[in-house]
């Protein structure tokens, strides 16, 4: 976590202001328009649909193989997962506590000298394993773009302001009952190079772990009735419509604060656990030294 | 038996992790040139063979001895304690490097390995996959993942052992050599 945002804006690490209209240079002629993209999303969804009504299995998790995200098609493996039982090290995971995150951390409004711009949002839920249960004492890290769709990162060279009252990192520490709560502003959507006008859907980046090294996850949180999900390659790298509603936040008006911010909630499970459970760890204070 | 609640999906890691995910000593499971300490490189590869700027790991192991720690501490490192679990993205050239210990056995026999999690700009969900130690050839032979693919394929999870004793081991996404990636499921 920065301390000093003012160093870490003028470093060279960071651009600088986006010129304005250094921005809407157009793309390459020959670009793929929406159009191409959301055919070839289209065919794939059919193509999966007609499976489904042959009893194919539901899909739970995005496809690594999905060529409409351009940048996947060199970067996925072409032969299968090999199924492997998940031995020692791998049915534990890393600890992390108090000591390595501060309660102040989960609030992303108060990083800096002044109110960040935008929709103050309060975003909490659950982290439960396959079982249901809480995943108590674990870390998890968030990321986003600030209100304008703009990312505090060099390579992000997207037009729209950087807040100097906002970096867009937060951290936090789940409760004994799986809870974790982050404070923030409501990111926007922001361009992408994909395609000519491809825009990705807002959303915050969740890292998370549990209480085997075997559900690591990283994802993303979507807002309700989001109009650019059909469009973003993204997004439907998840070919099942129910697998897909599972990254969408719900609004809800019992976390909303009175004349401070709009509360949404997002649960999150984790795949298995494969390790005989122990009752200790229900309180997730193992290894914790506060 | 109780229902199964369905996972949540994982999504790519995007190019903007940079400014959120490394931290201080990320990669330092203990401090550079401390005794024991190995170096950990590699260099992750795309499917046409080119080297990945953005891609970022994490590894968990158990220490020398093959116990397994529950140590809190890896985001606020004190320079003493082993906490097993490090991060490192990858630079420009696509070379990751960590600072760590020789994983040992976690049971008398095992074949010991560090497991490791990856993440990167197109890909769409984290994979899993191990680095197994080059030395205990017995134990590797009779390691059960290992034991089940054919030799060329279980190559890929075979650190080499540097001159300086550190260990090399390379990521290929895709295509010749591609590293085995696990399914836990």
């Amino acid at each position: 976590m920065p301390e000093d945002i003012t160093a870490e804006l003028e470093s060279e690490e960071l651009v600088p202001p986006a010129e304005p209209k250094a921005a809407h240079q157009p793309l390459d002629k020959a670009i793929e328009s929406q159009a191409d993209l959301s055919a070839e999303i289209n065919a794939i969804g059919e193509a999966y649909q007609r499976a489904l009504k042959d009893g194919g299995q539901p899909e739970t998790q995005p496809r690594l193989d999905y060529a409409p995200y351009r940048s996947s098609i060199l970067r996925h493996p072409t032969k299968s997962l090999q199924h492997a039982d998940p031995e020692t090290i791998e049915l534990y995971s890393p600890a992390f506590g108090h000591q390595d995150v501060h309660a102040l951390e989960s609030d992303l409004t108060i990083q800096h000298n002044g109110e960040p711009l935008g929709e103050r949002i309060i975003v909490s839920g659950k982290v439960l394993d396959g079982d249901g249960r809480p995943v108590a004492g674990q870390l998890v890290e968030i990321w986003q773009a600030n209100s304008s769709g703009r990312y505090i990162h060099k390579r992000d060279q997207h037009p729209a302001p950087i807040d100097p009252n906002f970096t867009g990192i937060g951290r936090c520490i789940t409760g004994p009952d799986g809870s974790y709560r982050f404070t923030t502003i409501k990111p926007g959507a922001y361009p992408w190079k994909n395609h000519l006008n491809a825009w990705r859907p807002a959303h915050i980046h969740f890292s998370l772990f549990g209480t085997e090294f075997t559900q690591r996850i990283i994802t993303q949180m979507y807002f309700p009735g989001d109009q650019l999900f059909p469009l973003d390659p993204i997004y439907q790298t998840i070919v099942d419509q129910d697998a897909r509603d599972r990254l969408v936040a719900t609004y809800d008006h019992s976390l909303t604060e009175p004349e401070w911010a709009l509360g949404y909630n997002w649960d999150i499970v984790l795949t298995g656990p494969k390790r005989t459970w122990t009752e200790n760890e229900a309180y997730g204070d193992a290894g914790d030294e506060e | 038996m109780s229902t199964k609640l369905v996972p949540t999906p994982g999504q790519t890691v995007g190019p903007f992790y940079g400014y959120a995910l490394p931290f201080e000593k990320d990669n330092e499971l203990l401090a550079p040139g401390s005794p024991g300490s190995i170096r950990l490189q590699g260099t992750v590869y795309d499917g046409a063979g080119h080297t990945i700027p953005d891609a970022i790991l994490e590894i968990w192991q158990p220490d020398a001895e093959g116990n397994i720690v529950q140590r809190t501490g890896s985001l606020v490192r004190d320079g003493y304690t082993f906490t097993g679990w490090g991060r490192g993205a990858v630079g420009n050239s696509g070379v990751f490097t960590f600072t760590t210990v020789n994983p040992g056995p976690t049971k008398p026999g095992a074949a010991p390995f560090i497991s490791v999690a990856l993440f990167a700009r197109g890909l769409t969900n984290r994979l899993f996959t191990r680095i197994y130690l080059p030395e205990d050839t017995e134990a590797l032979a009779n390691d059960p993942l290992l034991s089940s693919l054919d030799p060329e394929r279980r190559r890929t999870l075979i650190g080499r052992r540097d001159p300086d004793g550190g260990l090399t081991w390379d990521i290929r996404l895709q295509g010749e050599g591609e590293t085995v990636f696990l399914d836990f499921q």
